[in-house]
Parts: C-alpha cells; structure tokens; sequence
C-alpha cells in the first residue's frame, strides 16, 4: 500500500529549504485549503450528476443527456448559471445573519471534509479524538440552518429551519451511538487508527451483528442529518418552497445546495470509514494472493468508490420512501432508533468484552 | 401475528414493508427505461396503437374505402371539424343512394375525442399513428380525406 505521507514529508522538506518553518507550514495550509476546497466543488458536481442520473433511472427515464456526452456538463453549466445570477436580499431581512447562515453551513461541512481519510498518509486533520471532532464539526451546520431560516423574515423558511433543527439535533444523537458502538469496537477515536484497525477485515464484518444494525442506524440517521430522502420536510417543496433557504439567490443558494450533497457525501464517507475500512482494501485473513493483488488498487480509489457505494445506498433510500411527517420522524426516532441503538451499543460492549468479534 | 399492534410487531412489519419498497425500486433501476429520444429515433419510433394522431380513411388496393355518407361522424363531432359532401346518384335498379363525393377534416379544430369514428357504422375512418402535423399554413390542415376517384367498396354478397 503505498504511504502518501512519503510525498507530503518530501513537500515538507523541499518548503522547508525554501524558507523558515513558519512560513513552510503557512503555505502547507494554504495549499491544503485550495486542494479540499477544489476537490469540495469537484465532488459536488460529480454527485449533482450522479443524484440526477440515479433518481432517473430509479423512475425509469434516461436522466440528463443532452448537454455534452451523456448529459455530463449539464451540471457545470448549472453551476455557471448559478454564478451569474443576482444576489438578492430581499426586504426586512437581518443583513448579517443572511450573509453568514451560508458560511457556516459550508463551514461545518468543510471541517467535516478535512476529516476524512482519503489515502494512506492523506489525512488533513488526523488526531486522537478524530471522530467526536467530526461529530461536534458536522453539528454546526445545524446552526447555519436555523440562521438562514431565522434572518430571512419569511414564514416558510422559519418553519423550515425549526423543523430542521428539530430533525437534525435528534438524528444527531443516533448517528452518533451508532459511531460510538464502532469506536467500542475499535477502542480508538483517531481516524487514521479505526482505518489501521481493519487491516484484517472491516468492521462490518469483525463487529457482525451489532455493527451492520449500526450501519442501518448510521444510514437512516444519516440521511436524516442532510436533510435527504424521506427526511426531507425541512425543505418539503410542496409546503414550504425550499424551506430555509427560500429566501437566497445566486450563490446564496448555490452554497446552501453545494453543502447539502457535500453532506451526503460525508455521511457516506464517515460510514465508509467507519464501517467498511476507508481506503483500507478487502483483505480476507488467509488468502494472501488475493490480499496482495488487492493492495495493488491504490487507497484513495477504494475510498472513493466504497464512499460512493454509500452514496447508492442513501439515494437508492430517497427514492424509494415518501416523505414522514414531523411527529413520525420524531416518534421514529425517539421510540425505534434510540432505544435500539442503545441496546446496540450494550450487546457490542458485551461482545468486545467477551471477545466475541472476529 | 397475533402481537401485531405491539412494538416489535409494528417495527418489524415496517421493516419488511421499507424492504417490499426498496426491492420495487430496485427493479425498476435495472427495467429498460421508457423515454423516447424523438429526434434521433425518428425512423425506428413506433407509437402506441390507440395513439390519436390524426384522422384518416383507409383505402383497399382498388382505391375503395368504406364511407357510406351517412353523415354520422359529422353529427357526432362537437367541433364541426368534418364536412361530408355527398350526392345522390341513381344505381342500375333504379334505387337511389348517396354517394361520397369529398370528405374534408379539419386538423386544426380536432380536439381527438374519437368521437367520429365511434360513431361510424362501417369503421371506415380511423386514427392513425402519425404526429408530425406542424404547418406554416392553416389552410393545409383541411384535408380531404377519401383518396380522388376512389369509391364505396360494394358489399361482399
């Protein structure tokens, strides 16, 4: 497998022979910044066209395929025409809070992004309590919600933001049992150490039982977090508009949509992590022919791939299941997914306790 | 079964009801998907049988249709979109019958209710599948609709 700390150490180095270390690791920053933020827009235009194509072919139709090969720069030409747009703010908005909700929605997604392990040696933030750092980070987009909904001095977008709020501080609490439940297993919080962990297998597959119910938990949860799929009332079209960001134009807007796939790239990158060993390859104990063949396919391309995996499996859920209710997303939280994973995080203590996991 | 009402109960068959869901979208990803690419596949498209594009009389081989001049699918349309012309002619033994002479459509007032060809005793106008009606021209959408020197096929005896 190769290390990619090997480049970033010879960066490292060849920066620090320019100029002092201060200077060296600005610049390290600065690069890192415009790298994520580059790869943020790439990835986002990449999941606008596979949302699109996807949510075709679930409803038998063909999808955009028009614009270029295949309908692939429909999507960039959407992006062009976003940035064109006015920026409007309209009438007995409070200015301040309407300018930033977008910011701190993109923040809290950005220092999620940073999170994850994208290849041996690719961390950006890597450090010992990784995973209650990704969990607290995502959770300020909350905040950004209610900001937009709050500052827009509209009905629709107030209520919108209430309900996200309400929605996404209770998923909150399941997504992050269900990540607990793994960390028991794995008895580490660092990221690049849950990966290093499943070395031997991933631990969907060492936890067994436990683990794959938490994956179903993390899944519902975390669609419920982005907004998505059955859980989508805060944005609700039919009743509320767009819900929260009814009120934004232009790149106002277009932040607000960046942030919400980026969100579902997260959640399914957090559960590729998690769940299905990052950019660690399939390895199975014994058969070391295959294992090395396997660690010939380069790490960031089984992330990406296990990542977009996940990606299938929440937009194969929006697809399927109409949109609940707001107490029924409530009762199914609070009744169903709570308890269980509660229950869940108990029988997988008991199982790392008894040394029954593989 | 008996304990359906009860917690377990009611999370378990909402779980097989969501896998019921996904397994119904998961075989409609892989159907063929239904869209038709119209320009590209114009020669190839095929419509569907009970499409309602526009009205026509269909002609035998002798240049024979089935119009008797009844005047039924004129009565029958609602927008006055058919004109029948006819005339009386005098047959060899001596009865008088009505004979087609033009039978004008209007495409452009047609609002392909079908009700024309309900109402016609011998089937002998029908829609056809073409839909390609577009003109510059108003005036083109009257179309006559029996072929020039065509004439009632006579009864098989």
């Amino acid at each position: 497998m190769f290390d990619f700390s090997i480049v970033t150490n010879w960066i490292h180095q060849w920066l620090l022979s320019l100029m002092p270390q201060g200077w060296a690791i600005f610049t390290e920053c600065v690069a890192v910044g415009i790298g994520i933020i580059l790869l943020y827009a790439l990835l986002a235009i990449i999941l606008i066209y596979m949302e699109r194509k996807v949510c075709a072919a679930f409803q038998c139709r063909l999808g955009p395929n028009r614009v270029g090969p295949w309908g692939c720069i429909q999507v960039i030409c959407d992006v062009l025409k976003m940035l064109t747009k006015e920026i409007f703010t309209p009438k007995g908005v409070d200015k301040k809070l309407y300018n930033l909700a977008p910011y701190m929605i993109l923040l809290a997604s950005f220092l999620t992004f940073a999170c994850l392990p994208i290849s041996k040696g690719l961390e950006v933030l890597d450090f010992n309590v990784g995973v209650f750092f990704l969990l607290a980070a995502s959770s300020i987009g909350v905040v950004g919600i209610l900001l937009a909904g709050w500052s827009s001095n509209n009905k629709f977008s107030i209520i919108g933001a209430m309900r996200s709020g309400a929605q996404i501080i209770s998923y909150e609490l399941s997504a992050g049992m269900a990540i607990l439940t793994m960390v028991v297993l794995s008895g580490t919080m660092q990221i690049s150490e849950i990966v290093g962990m499943q070395t031997n297998g991933w631990l969907i597959f060492t936890g067994h039982i436990p683990a794959f119910v938490a994956f179903i938990i993390y899944l519902i949860a975390g669609n419920a977090e982005c907004n998505r799929g059955p859980f989508d009332l805060p944005e609700a079209e039919s009743e509320l508009t767009a819900g929260y960001h009814t009120e934004y134009s232009g790149m106002g807007f277009g932040f607000f949509y960046l942030a919400e796939y980026l969100n579902l790239f997260i959640v399914a990158a957090i559960a590729a992590t998690v769940f299905l060993g990052g950019w660690m390859p399939l390895h199975i104990p014994g058969l070391d022919g295959f294992n090395t063949i396997m660690d010939y396919i380069p790490g960031f391309i089984w992330y990406f791939g296990k990542a977009f995996f996940v990606v299938f499996l929440l937009m194969w859920m929006r697809w399927s299941f109409p949109r609940l209710r707001i107490d029924q997303i409530l009762s199914l939280e609070w009744k169903y997914l709570v308890p269980i994973s509660m229950i869940n995080l108990l029988v997988m203590a008991l199982v790392v306790t008894f040394g029954w996991h593989f | 079964m008996k304990n359906k009402n009860n917690y377990f109960g009611i999370l378990f068959q909402g779980l097989s009801s969501l896998g019921v869901g996904l397994k119904t979208t998961m075989k409609e990803f892989f159907t063929k998907k239904i869209t038709e690419q119209y320009p590209e596949n114009r020669n190839e498209l095929q419509m569907f049988d009970r499409f309602r594009g526009a009205l026509t009389m269909p002609h035998n081989a002798d240049n024979e249709h089935h119009c008797i001049a009844c005047g039924l699918c004129q009565n029958a349309c609602p927008n006055g979109s058919i004109r029948v012309v006819s005339e009386m002619v005098e047959t060899e033994d001596g009865k008088k019958k009505k004979q087609l002479l033009r039978y004008e459509y209007n495409l452009g007032s047609c609002m392909f209710c079908q009700l024309c060809t309900n109402a016609c005793p011998h089937d002998a106008i029908q829609f056809s599948n073409e839909f390609e009606s577009a003109v510059f021209d108003r005036n083109k959408l009257i179309r006559t609709l029996n072929n020039p020197g065509s004439k009632v096929a006579t009864k098989k005896s």
